[in-house]
């Protein structure tokens, strides 16, 4: 290997793991995580420039930090001033030097990665940008593959995330963990922007979109990033749970012939047994914190899909219980409908789609493909055939998975005439 | 905001699918089309010809120049639209990634020119 290439996959393999630590410190004290961005990659464009002519520093991640936090320094005079590349090369040169002589290891840069997801998850942050400016500042995902993965166009999202850093400058957002007593709130709020990332990313169910794969990958790296570092945390161990249940899954989720399928038809043997395993250690040990919510309680509604799939016993009266738990919390419509279908193994079809004609009158539901594909299977049971044709074409038109819209298609061509 | 969602694809793709994948094809852009009118946001639709029947038109220092063929010869070539209403771009990018056209093909999604303001 060359020095060329040995330091490209240096400075990567630092990138990845320590990325967001290096923001999160470089923005701790100013609060500016733009120029903390910009410092970061002008030293990760010093380290390219200079590792390969005098070899790797023995800790690379102390070498980025003291020229990163020079680059701050320096940043706008140096911009503003326009210097020669030779000046710029003497100063890389003396970068090395003054790199080399620091003895700073790993364990004295303090991790204010959490900090800075809170900064992220603010109550002054547009909720919508939460997630995408994580994947940033945490990860380093550049802003056009978050467009990519969160359907927005590249401009437009760049431009947001440039706004929500300008307003954590501006607005004075602390970098700080929230005090004890404000703590599970602020959290959910962190919770929340990362399981948005994982949905996101689960969304490509085939995983041939390689930006929503990795999202689902970032996700569970931040999830596990928050459980390291708030250990007693139940929400936090539950939704980690939840995204391990959902992962686990992964593989069955399409047959050999690349078409989709469902949970209830699923080959439990492709199931990932060590991360089901990991998920319900979580859980039990969530559930001995005392602390019950949103992220649990869907945990749990996994973990019973899972027990269901593998000894064929459902406790249908349990199951409705959970979502009776998770709608008294969330109010969502999704779990309105979910509840639905649990009722629907319990009490029939005719039931469900009661429940179900009452969630029509919920305007978030006119454009969720899995409503009207659920709609469309009970009224199939209930032989109203014509008006599930009918909601199988709206749930078709809504899908965007090619693999799920032939799957519904198949359902809908199989319906009696 | 009307938005026009212009579908390009290798428009031999076609030929080469089976009948039933045909029938699929069409009855996916049905329901797509469907699902837009549900939701209130189609304003227009059309399937184009193949590009092989296009016909060129400019009228150069007053004479008119005909052409056959397309404007432009591309890999992908223009093969229908649909004109929607959505209150943004992000709306308007939801709607275009169902379009069973995204998956063999792209979409691209322009704003139309407000001519009321």
């Amino acid at each position: 290997m060359n020095g060329a290439t040995q330091a490209r996959d240096v400075a990567d393999a630092v990138a990845r793991r320590s990325y967001g630590k290096l923001v999160a410190f470089l923005a701790a004290d100013t609060r500016d995580v733009a120029a903390a961005e910009d410092a970061l990659s002008e030293a990760f464009a010093a380290a390219l420039a200079t590792w390969p002519v005098y070899g790797c520093p023995a800790n690379p991640e102390a070498w980025l930090m003291t020229v990163a936090r020079r680059k701050g320094i320096d940043g706008m005079r140096h911009r503003r001033s326009g210097e020669a590349a030779t000046v710029h090369l003497q100063m890389l040169a003396e970068d090395q030097t003054a790199a080399s002589a620091e003895t700073v290891n790993d364990a004295e840069i303090p991790d204010k990665r959490l900090a800075l997801l809170f900064a992220c998850a603010h109550p002054a942050i547009d909720t919508a940008i939460r997630a995408p400016l994580m994947l940033q500042t945490v990860l380093g995902l550049d802003a056009k593959t978050i467009a990519s993965a969160f359907l927005a166009s590249p401009d437009a999202m760049g431009k947001r995330l440039g706004r929500a850093k300008q307003k954590i400058r501006a607005t004075g957002i602390p970098f700080a963990i929230p005090a004890r007593d404000e703590l599970a709130g602020r959290l959910d709020g962190v919770l929340d922007a990362i399981y948005a990332a994982f949905a996101e990313g689960w969304s490509d169910p085939g995983g041939t979109d390689v930006a929503r794969r990795d999202l689902t990958t970032e996700a569970l790296f931040l999830a596990r990033l928050v459980v390291a570092l708030l250990p007693q945390e139940p929400e936090a161990l539950g939704m980690l749970a939840l995204m391990l249940h959902a992962d686990a899954r992964r593989r069955a989720r399409r047959n050999v012939d690349g078409d989709y399928v469902p949970l209830a038809d699923q080959d439990v043997s492709l199931w990932n047994a060590a991360m089901i395993e990991e998920a319900e250690a979580l859980l039990r040990y969530a559930s001995t914190l005392g602390r019950i919510g949103r992220y649990q309680l869907e945990a749990a509604l996994q973990s019973a899909h899972v027990e269901r799939r593998r000894t064929g016993r459902t406790d249908w009266t349990a199951e409705v219980q959970l979502y009776d738990a998770l709608l008294a919390l969330s109010g969502s419509p999704v779990v309105a409908l979910n509840r639905a279908l649990a009722i629907a193994e319990w009490k029939g079809p005719a039931a469900a789609l009661e429940i179900v004609n009452t969630l029509a009158a919920d305007g978030r539901l006119a454009q969720y493909q899995p409503y009207w594909a659920a709609r469309a299977a009970l009224l199939a049971r209930t032989h109203a055939y014509n008006e599930a044709h009918d909601a199988y074409d709206i749930a078709i038109g809504l899908e965007r998975d090619p693999d799920v819209r032939r799957f519904l298609q198949a359902r809908q061509a199989a319906l009696p005439r | 905001m009307q938005y026009l969602l212009m579908l390009y694809a290798d428009e031999s793709g076609w030929a080469k699918m089976t009948k039933a994948e045909q029938e699929q094809g069409v009855a996916a852009y049905a329901a797509y089309t469907q699902a837009l009118k549900t939701a209130g946001v189609w304003v227009g639709s059309n399937r184009l010809q193949d590009v092989d029947t296009a016909t060129t038109v400019r009228v150069v220092d007053g004479k008119s120049q005909v052409l056959d063929g397309p404007y432009v010869e591309t890999r992908e070539q223009l093969g229908g639209y649909y004109l929607i209403e959505a209150p943004g771009l992000d709306e308007a990018l939801a709607w275009a990634a169902r379009c069973p056209g995204a998956g063999h093909g792209t979409i691209e999604v322009r704003p139309v020119w407000d001519m009321t303001g």
